[in-house]
């Protein structure tokens, strides 16, 4: 699904270059359910944003279902993102003037849906979050737990092949989280390819693989203690 | 398409800070509003002003004579002098840029004391005026019954009158008619030949002009023994002449006729309406310069007031929109969206300061229409349909280039810097 051959990414601060990402090679295969740790300025968000096509790398190749991301225009990026790629927040990002229907909706309206179709299918995703009969109320009427779960909804509606998950339970409590990441775990036994990036032990542990990342290189790459005995050992080629 | 989520989205924007968005429009609003105001008002000042005029020979000048007041070839100063018969005719032979000239001799009467016209048992005072056919061009009347004044009746001196509407009030009955009548001017039997009303009531030379009779010069100064003596003269120039030099040529001859000296300035003198007229119009093109200048200005302060808050309006949903760009909006949505909203609030605020503005004057209008008064300072205010549609149309343009800089600016800045914005 997701191939990254040495990839390099700069930023500029002021005078300075500040180098990244040095050279990742990373391969998800479809259908995984991926997270991506490490601490603050380790780079994954970065990475994130380069696989969201929200960023450009420098260097190096990125495919994304065989298709190579490279210096797209805006709108071309604007069109992968909506055709590929759900994103979930760890703000949630909802759009405050929007009620929750029309929130899960948003996707379907930059592809051209028509409002009576999209808000259908919004309440069909809503249900699947166990939220239908919240789909009239605002967000601020709504607590973290059902925003996350609505944002999921709102991430899953466009039919796309990646969900991008930026610490989605980072403002969340334990519990909620792991009611999300139930969610999440169940999107992705649907056959959707799930990436989340995390700073909490027990989130990734709850995937099949963890990607260590540090200084902008991949320090580890493994399959947590559960899933390895729970698995049959099914991901241990990916282990280094 | 009308697109529901476009339009959402619009007024949520607008909705989430009200005295903002209101005061912003009211920038627009008051723009058009002052400019619409004063273009109609300077529209009913010049209304006014050349309703004053109307109907009348713009490019006309008037000229008399008065006692000398410099002693000149062996004549002392104070001597009184009088325009002949053959001052027309050197007058066309000699100035080229003479268009028309109407010479005119007051037949005196209609001072209120003494019943100079009587008819039956009727009678009346009237002004008489001995005419040329060319006054019709100068200062035009409307012909309600027969005809004006023609060349024959001045060359034969038929003793014909042409008389003012109140005239045929005084001496006839309602359904009389006047024409072919006979009515007796100063003793002498005249017989009517037209029924005038004057076109434009504002300008005359003494007495009502409704009030007055026209003769053929040449009948006056024969039947009341004035020799040929001419009154005055009116004269009007042609178009691409100089009004003021062909005044000096005028003046310059019949002084060195009349044997008055050259430097003169009291012994014949005049009035130049094409002078006055233009110095009006000059003015009136100063007023309309003046009024686009400040209106184009405050109508644009509102623009930039427009832009200026669209601006506000991107950086403070930055992050809305890097989220509506995570979920896959391309730039062109977000540009439309930006400009449709400031399209949008400029069209609306305009329109109601547009539509305010030519109601207030309609209502001014109507007051005064109410009034009715005849010599008014304001009359008709109002604007041009296509004046009021062209300050819509540069509304909406200036909208939509209000928006511009704002939405490419949200669209210059990369998603994921927009969506870290907090």
């Amino acid at each position: 699904m997701i191939t990254l051959k040495n990839i390099h990414k700069s930023y500029t601060v002021g005078l300075n270059s500040l180098h990244v990402l040095k050279g990742l090679d990373l391969e998800i295969p479809k259908g995984e359910l991926v997270s991506i740790m490490g601490s603050s300025g380790s780079g994954k968000s970065t990475l994130l944003n380069i696989l969201g096509i929200l960023d450009n790398h420098d260097e190096g190749e990125y495919f994304l279902d065989g298709r190579k991301i490279d210096k797209l225009s805006e709108t071309k990026a604007a069109l992968l993102r909506n055709e590929y790629i759900g994103f979930v927040f760890q703000s949630f990002n909802l759009i405050s003037f929007k009620n929750a229907m029309e929130n899960v909706a948003l996707p379907l309206y930059y592809k051209n849906v028509s409002r009576k179709k999209r808000n259908k299918i919004a309440l069909e995703y809503l249900d699947k979050v166990g939220l239908k009969e919240w789909a009239e109320h605002m967000p601020n009427e709504l607590s973290g737990g059902q925003k996350q779960r609505i944002a999921i909804a709102r991430s899953l509606i466009a039919n796309p092949k990646i969900i991008l998950a930026d610490e989605p339970t980072g403002a969340l409590d334990s519990t909620t989280s792991y009611e999300v990441m139930d969610i999440l775990k169940q999107i992705n036994k649907e056959g959707i390819t799930v990436i989340i990036v995390t700073h909490e032990t027990d989130i990734a542990r709850m995937t099949k693989r963890v990607i260590k990342l540090k200084d902008g290189i991949i320090e580890a790459d493994y399959i947590p203690e559960p899933f390895v005995h729970a698995n049959d050992g099914l991901l241990v080629e990916g282990v280094r | 398409m009308f697109d529901l989520d476009k339009w959402q989205e619009i007024f949520a924007a607008l909705r989430k800070n009200k005295m903002r968005t209101f005061l912003t429009a009211f920038g627009v609003f008051w723009g058009i509003f002052m400019l619409i105001i004063m273009l109609g008002s300077g529209r009913g000042l010049q209304n006014a002003v050349f309703e004053n005029m109307k109907d009348f020979a713009t490019n006309s000048i008037f000229v008399w004579s008065q006692p000398t007041s410099e002693p000149y070839a062996g004549f002392p100063r104070g001597r009184r002098f009088n325009f002949r018969n053959d001052d027309i005719a050197a007058l066309r032979n000699n100035i080229p840029e003479i268009e028309i000239i109407a010479p005119r001799l007051q037949g005196g009467g209609g001072s209120a004391s003494v019943d100079n016209v009587v008819r039956g048992l009727q009678s009346g005072a009237f002004t008489v005026n001995g005419d040329y056919p060319e006054w019709n061009l100068i200062d035009p009347v409307r012909m309600r019954e027969g005809r004006f004044l023609n060349v024959i009746d001045v060359e034969q001196s038929r003793k014909v009158a042409v008389i003012g509407d109140m005239v045929k009030e005084a001496l006839f009955e309602d359904d009389e008619d006047p024409v072919g009548e006979y009515i007796r001017i100063n003793g002498i039997y005249f017989q009517v030949v037209g029924v005038f009303s004057p076109l434009n009531s504002n300008m005359s030379f003494g007495g009502d002009k409704a009030q007055s009779i026209f003769i053929p010069l040449s009948t006056l100064q024969r039947t009341y023994n004035y020799g040929d003596i001419v009154g005055w003269f009116a004269f009007t120039i042609k178009k691409n002449a100089d009004a003021a030099v062909v005044d000096q040529k005028i003046k310059d001859l019949l002084k060195a006729r009349h044997r008055v000296a050259p430097h003169d300035q009291q012994a014949i003198t005049g009035f130049n309406l094409e002078r006055e007229f233009k110095k009006i119009s000059g003015l009136f093109t100063g007023i309309d310069i003046l009024v686009w200048i400040v209106g184009i200005g405050t109508l644009l302060a509102g623009v930039i007031g427009i832009s200026n808050i669209m601006l506000i309006v991107v950086k403070e949903r930055t992050k809305e929109i890097g989220i509506q760009r995570a979920l896959g909006a391309t730039p062109l949505k977000i540009i439309s969206q930006i400009i449709t909203e400031s399209v949008f609030l400029t069209t609306v605020a305009g329109y109601f300061g547009l539509v305010l503005a030519v109601f207030l004057l309609e209502v001014v209008n109507k007051a005064l229409s109410a009034n009715g008064s005849e010599n008014m300072i304001f009359r008709n205010p109002g604007v041009d349909f296509n004046i009021a549609m062209a300050a819509l149309a540069i509304l909406i343009v200036s909208g939509a280039l209000a928006g511009l800089m704002p939405a490419k600016r949200a669209v210059s800045i990369k998603p994921i810097d927009a969506l870290r914005d907090e």
